[in-house]
């Protein structure tokens, strides 16, 4: 048996406004007994749907129409419930993108760990433990020997990520897919978590399929990468192979997004009054501080981009701006002059200069209202304007975002995909006519290729319209496509802050560092050679050396 | 003793045949997935099926009328069972045709929600329907009336033209034009009900069934109650009071949970918790006792205020059900406020009423609607039962519940004369219908709105 897995010509169906729509059409996959294949695409390309069909399972209302899944020689399409009982957790294992969500919150997480080993007879209870306990010391968890007694809401993401990558290796299987097991994490906490994966699938030998939409990543952990397209194969090939000469042309435009950086522009005159001033800002929650003593400035036609890891301030930070959050001490200035701590406070005039475009596109439009309602209420309420005139100006705002008026004025957000609803909230920022736009996180929910199709769109609003922009964000990526001036943030303080140029050139704050050195890049020796740099000792001795 | 025996017999030959019957699948379709992952649970439950229709068929057939001691009796176990079984047939047959007309009518909308609602919605649908018509027409329409409504369509029309698109809009008007077209015809028709609500007439306890043979009388076809009003008229009048009542007292209700309860959730603050408080004071009495003391109070007021103790019955009921609105629409509220578009409402300068009225409402109508249907349920209930126990809706007002207050004593002939013992039940029949048909249709709404799929 060579062939650990061989799927051949499968074909999955899903169910949807009463009929059956092809998800996947007929792709071929082999996997070899220690190999790692990694699975990429855009969302909605099928990636989970073919990780969890190599299970021989399918979600409710999918199936598989046609194609076989062999494993280790049994035919997992045609199985009775029986056999994939014995194979599944026992040899075939799953890791799910959200730890935090697929842990039962009812039980200790050992609990849960010896389930699949005590249920499928491979060891008692006590020694299964003592193995899991033997397993948490080689991810690197903190006290291995008693954070298996705690319940999943007292372990942090990372680690409980890590800790159900020990679980899924329980009983050794030959097979774990992993489900965009770190896109959830921050990028310091993502290394761990990668080290930590790659080195013990490297360790027991264990075939993988790593399913994720970040290139970086998934060059540091596989041996072969497959790219999928609206559940078609577009390439397969080894990975460094992939990464230096990729053939089709989808694949070039993935590889290309991350080349996109915007010129340099001309320093500010040290004179000039900065469009929005934060002075000083001590902000809290309840008797929580969440910020501590933030200053910064930003300039007209200029973007910042304030850059952390969750829980630094970011948002709090924006809402202290928006007057959402009145800060405790310090103060917000406008145009160089003073702002109303609290929201409800400020007059129309002052609310209009200063726009939000958030994260959420889903959560940030009201699901009944068409994308025209949208638009033209802030028209209405600021310009006043009604009838055609309102009309006119709303087409005007969907033609700034590229979006064909009379196509989308009466769709609901629902009808829109996600690249297109962040549009939308671009363009209700917009109908304000304001002067500032305070960007939340917009596009870390986004595909890689639509993201930068809206960080494009960004630029040449800001050009023309002469816009600032404070852009929070924790990719380093986006950081670089977009920003003039970066401020970084760690525990609610400003821990470094300067023109783009002089923050990616060393020396840096070792904050600074560590938060630029952890992001993943497209060499697949980078995590490797990192590793080495950094000291970690006993990353798997075999993991360090090989890729 | 036996029965025991008997009942642990039929189980054992039940579990044989459920492990047979999995087998011969076994056998005859060559180990198809279907056969093969069968549990031993899953054969069990489909032979305990079989079992069950084979017995209810055998007592179906079961004769009606035996010879004891020379004497005609009649067998009230199996004839209540085939009238059950029979309505039953009866329902069904009727929601699907109700289906099948609103699968193949209409405009695309409201075909496409007929074809993937399950058959208890479409049968809830027609007789919540069928009440209405009832209700509505029980007495004769005044021309006034149909005069009225056209001049208020035609302005609602006109209202609705520019805001609306052209589909809608023709729509609305359709709908509007039928309802027209229904009122008139129903003018010349007459009242449905062939007697009045008070109306006493010649004949009392006449059994109902039209069948003079059976103590009946053609002219009364569901027969009189013990001072000779006919019970037709009066069920048909008890559709207009009773439900036309509690679905005011619903309304009522939710006009005062929802504004309430949306104010606690977006403002917040002390509001919140002084509402939250009051509403808990309230919650914390048990509601039919509390209706019936304040019931008792209003009876002693009314007279004096000349105002008609139904009145008082609504806005008491109104008050306590909407508690339960409130808690419901707090909690609904308090999940939409912190959506991200409200925040960008708020910012934007929006005052409370948009908020609520443009942003919060919309967002809510699903659950809202469910929980309509459901406190309309309890509040027909509650009706029914404060009319049952003396204080509710006041004769002569012909009431369901007070209509098995006053037959209740007839259920006692059930053992030997069904047809008696069917008189204070079809009231009480008429309130079950209405309960379950509602309850189907909040069950289908609330399954489309939590976007789970079959």
């Amino acid at each position: 048996m060579s062939e650990l897995l061989e799927i051949r010509n499968l074909r999955l169906e899903g169910r949807s406004d009463e009929q059956w729509n092809p998800i996947i059409n007929g792709v071929d996959l082999t996997l070899k007994k220690g190999e790692v294949l990694g699975l990429i695409g855009e969302s909605g390309a099928g990636k989970s749907t073919l990780g969890l069909a190599a299970m021989g399972f399918t979600r409710d209302g999918v199936r598989i129409s046609s194609g076989t899944v062999e494993f280790d020689g049994i035919d997992l399409v045609n199985a009775s419930a029986a056999v994939k009982r014995g194979l599944l957790g026992k040899r075939i294992a799953y890791v799910a993108q959200s730890a935090a969500a697929s842990f039962n919150p009812a039980h200790k997480i050992i609990d849960q760990h010896v389930e699949a080993p005590v249920q499928h007879g491979v060891e008692s209870r006590a020694a299964s433990i003592k193995d899991g306990i033997a397993l948490y010391e080689r991810l690197r968890l903190p006290n291995p020997g008693e954070i298996g007694f705690r319940y999943p809401h007292q372990v942090s993401g990372g680690q409980l990520q890590r800790a159900m990558t020990a679980m899924a290796m329980s009983c050794r299987p030959d097979l774990i897919i992993f489900d965009e097991p770190t896109t959830a994490l921050d990028v310091t906490t993502q290394i761990e978590v990668l080290a930590s994966v790659r080195d013990i699938v490297e360790q027991f030998d264990t075939a993988a399929i790593y399913i994720t939409h970040d290139l970086a990543v998934v060059a540091q952990m596989a041996d072969t990468i497959k790219v999928l397209l609206k559940g078609d194969e577009v390439e397969t090939a080894e990975t460094r192979e992939m990464l230096s000469s990729p053939k089709e042309d989808y694949t070039k435009s993935l590889w290309a997004v991350r080349s996109f950086e915007r010129p340099t522009k001309p320093a500010v005159n040290t004179g000039a009054t900065p469009v929005v001033s934060i002075r000083n800002v001590d902000a809290a929650y309840g008797t929580v501080p969440v910020l501590h003593d933030v200053s910064f400035d930003i300039h007209e036609g200029r973007t910042v981009a304030v850059v952390g890891e969750s829980g630094s301030g970011k948002s709090t930070t924006a809402r202290c701006i928006t007057g959402l959050l009145p800060p405790k001490k310090g103060e917000v200035l406008f145009d160089g002059e003073v702002l109303p701590a609290n929201y409800k406070q400020r007059n129309k005039h002052q609310l209009r200069q200063a726009q939000m475009i958030y994260q959420m596109a889903d959560t940030a439009l009201n699901p009944r209202m068409a994308i025209g309602q949208i638009i033209s209420r802030p028209v209405q309420f600021y310009t006043g304007l009604t009838g055609k005139g309102l009309r006119r100006r709303v087409d005007q705002l969907l033609d700034q975002i590229e979006l064909e008026p009379d196509q989308y004025y009466n769709r609901l957000p629902s009808e829109l995909s996600g690249g297109q609803k962040q549009r939308i909230g671009i363009a209700r920022a917009l109908a304000a006519e304001p002067k500032f736009i305070i960007c939340d996180e917009v596009t870390s929910a986004l595909d890689q290729l639509v993201a930068e199709g809206i960080l494009r769109l960004l630029a040449k609003l800001q050009d023309s319209l002469k816009l600032s922009y404070m852009f929070i964000t924790h990719d380093l990526a986006t950081v670089r496509a977009i920003s003039d001036e970066v401020v970084v943030m760690k525990e609610g303080r400003v821990v470094e802050q300067g023109e783009k140029r002089a923050m990616f050139t060393p020396p840096h704050h070792a904050y600074t560092d560590l938060l630029l050195s952890s992001v993943p890049e497209m060499d697949p020796d980078w995590l490797t050679n990192l590793l080495n740099e950094r000291g970690v000792d006993n990353i798997g001795d075999a993991a360090v050396g090989k890729m | 003793m036996s029965t025991i025996v008997w009942i642990v017999g039929a189980l054992v030959v039940i579990a044989a045949g459920g492990y047979v019957f999995r087998l011969l699948g076994q056998m005859l379709t060559g180990n198809a997935p279907k056969y093969r992952d069968m549990s031993f649970g899953v054969a069990f439950g489909y032979v305990l099926a079989v079992a069950l229709v084979i017995g209810t068929v055998w007592f179906y057939l079961q004769p009606t009328v035996v010879e004891v001691n020379g004497q005609q009796t009649a067998v009230a176990s199996v004839t209540f069972f085939r009238w059950a079984v029979q309505a039953v047939i009866l329902g069904s047959v009727a929601a699907y045709w109700f289906k099948f007309v609103g699968k193949n009518f209409g405009p695309e909308a409201s075909r496409k929600a007929f074809r993937t609602m399950p058959l208890t919605a479409s049968f809830g649908i027609l007789i919540i329907g069928v009440y209405t018509f009832v209700a509505i027409f029980a007495g004769q329409i005044a021309v006034t009336t149909i005069i009225g409504l056209a001049i208020g369509f035609m302005v609602i029309l006109a209202a609705s033209r520019n805001r609306l698109n052209k589909d809608s809009h023709a729509g609305i008007g359709f709908l509007l034009f039928a309802i027209l077209v229904i009122c008139s015809v129903m003018y010349f028709v007459g009242p449905l009900a062939p007697y009045g609500q008070e109306e006493i007439l010649g004949a009392a306890n006449i059994l109902p069934g039209g069948n003079t043979a059976t103590g009946g009388d053609p002219a009364y076809p569901l027969g009189t109650d013990s001072i000779g009003r006919d019970i037709l008229s009066r069920l048909i009048y008890g559709a207009q009071n009773t439900v036309g009542i509690a679905f005011v007292t619903t309304v009522l209700a939710f006009a005062i949970g929802v504004t309430l309860g949306f104010l606690a959730a977006t403002l917040g603050g002390w509001l919140d918790q002084l509402l939250s408080r009051a509403v808990d004071v309230l919650m914390a009495i048990p509601s039919l006792i509390f209706a019936l003391l304040l019931m008792t109070i209003a009876s002693v007021w009314a007279p004096r205020l000349g105002i008609p103790l139904t009145y008082f019955m609504v806005l008491i009921i109104a008050v306590i059900d909407s508690t339960r609105v409130f808690r419901l629409s707090r909690a609904v509220a308090s999940n939409i406020v912190v959506m991200d578009y409200i925040e960008a409402a708020k910012l934007r300068g929006e005052g409370l009423g948009y908020l609520i009225f443009k942003e919060i409402l919309p967002n809510a109508t699903a659950p809202l609607l469910a929980e309509f249907g459901l406190r309309f349920c309890f509040v027909f209930l509650t009706i029914a039962a404060l009319s049952f126990l003396g204080v509710g809706i006041q004769p002569p007002l012909s009431d369901w519940g007070t209509m098995v207050k006053d037959l209740a004593p007839f259920i006692n002939f059930a053992q030997f004369a069904p047809l008696a013992a069917v008189t204070p039940l079809l009231a009480a029949g008429a309130i079950a219908l209405l309960t379950v048909a509602v309850n189907f249709v909040v069950d289908w709404m609330l399954h489309k709105s939590s976007g789970l799929k079959e």
